[in-house]
């Protein structure tokens, strides 16, 4: 198949279509439309950032992140709300190591994580303080947190932190003796 | 030393300090029990990931490739999948045509290795059971190749450096 991208000036209100054409069909369009052919490259670097980092978890905003420092101070605080801390990531890892309080709930990645996210937060108050984390992996990779902070926001939680772990939660929480907490 | 970040291109324990890497006895995916003292007297490669972990998913082609390459030299490769449930890994090995075993790890083998809180981290153990090198975090597969080739070629312990 060959791929390209096929810009017309046909379309609902005259708006521009963008669509992929096989080999089969590109003589009718040829014939029919008036069309710029891009190429395969143009359309893999237009397309690449949707399929390279299909999670970005560093798109979420800063105003939305929470450092570890940060979290530790709430936790130890005697002051203020304490948030509803959620894992969005590993059991195994969760059991080894977790931020204390924290409730483990699936992998946001998958639907399966995501139902359970959505059910455990339902009957709160939509201005609840939840922070959420995962440490899986380098943030730009992580696979989970997107999904999680765009589920709760879709719910209309209006208090969401994302915890920033750069790297994993070894390196980040766990070797800066941050208060850790083991098993279930 | 942060034993969880990788800050060099291989996170070496030197020639003084190579443990034995710690028993375990897990189930396959096919429900049969794996021993890792099963495996003494081969060039193994441990790799803790996750279906989901995007980095773990880049290194597997390549690790596929080189299970291929080394098997027949001594080497094995054995993944062990910090998923939640078996279906999700069976889905992706066949998907991936994972050519090793691949174990369903828990909390305890975590902390049999110190602690796996990051994804990947793949052990290279020599023919003598011990640990030769940690790397936490994907890690070009021509360090995997050299620390390998270089223990099934070893007749002692690996030199520590290069």
């Amino acid at each position: 198949m060959t791929a390209v991208i096929v810009v017309t000036r046909r379309g609902i209100a005259g708006h521009f279509l963008i669509m992929s054409v096989t080999s089969s069909n590109m003589k009718s369009l040829i014939k029919d439309e008036k069309i710029i052919r891009i190429g395969v490259a143009i359309a893999g670097i237009l397309l690449l950032p949707l399929f390279a980092f299909p999670y970005q978890a560093s798109s979420i905003p800063s105003s939305q992140l929470l450092n570890p420092e940060e979290l530790v101070k709430l936790l130890q605080s005697s002051a203020g709300e304490k948030p509803l801390i959620i894992q969005v990531g590993s059991h195994v890892l969760y059991t080894q190591a977790h931020v204390p309080g924290s409730e483990y709930i699936g992998p946001a990645s998958s639907e399966s994580g995501l139902q359970q996210l959505r059910k455990r937060v339902e009957p709160l108050p939509r201005d609840k303080f939840i922070v959420i984390y995962c440490g899986c992996c380098p943030w730009s990779h992580c696979p989970n947190v997107k999904p999680a902070h765009d589920a709760l926001r879709a719910l209309g939680f209006t208090n969401v932190k994302v915890l920033y772990i750069s790297d994993n939660f070894g390196a980040n929480w766990v070797d800066k003796r941050d208060p850790t907490a083991k098993g279930e | 030393m942060n034993r969880h970040r990788d800050t060099s291109p291989s996170l070496r324990i030197t020639s003084a300090e190579h443990p034995f890497a710690p028993e375990f006895s897990l189930p396959d995916l096919t429900g049969k029990t794996l021993k890792l003292s099963d495996y003494r007297g081969k060039v193994v490669l441990l790799d803790f990931w996750a279906t989901w972990c995007d980095p773990c998913r880049e290194e597997i082609p390549q690790f596929v490739e080189l299970q291929n390459k080394l098997g027949d030299q001594g080497f094995q490769i054995i993944g062990v999948s910090v998923d939640d449930g078996p279906e999700p890994v069976r889905d992706f090995s066949r998907q991936f045509k994972m050519n090793y075993p691949v174990v369903m790890g828990n909390a305890q083998i975590g902390e049999l290795y110190g602690g796996v809180l990051g994804l990947p981290i793949a052990f290279v153990i020599g023919r003598d059971g011990r640990i030769y090198s940690k790397h936490i975090g994907a890690t070009d597969i021509s360090l995997f190749n050299r620390e390998i080739e270089g223990l099934l070629q070893a007749q002692g312990p690996f030199p520590a450096s290069k």
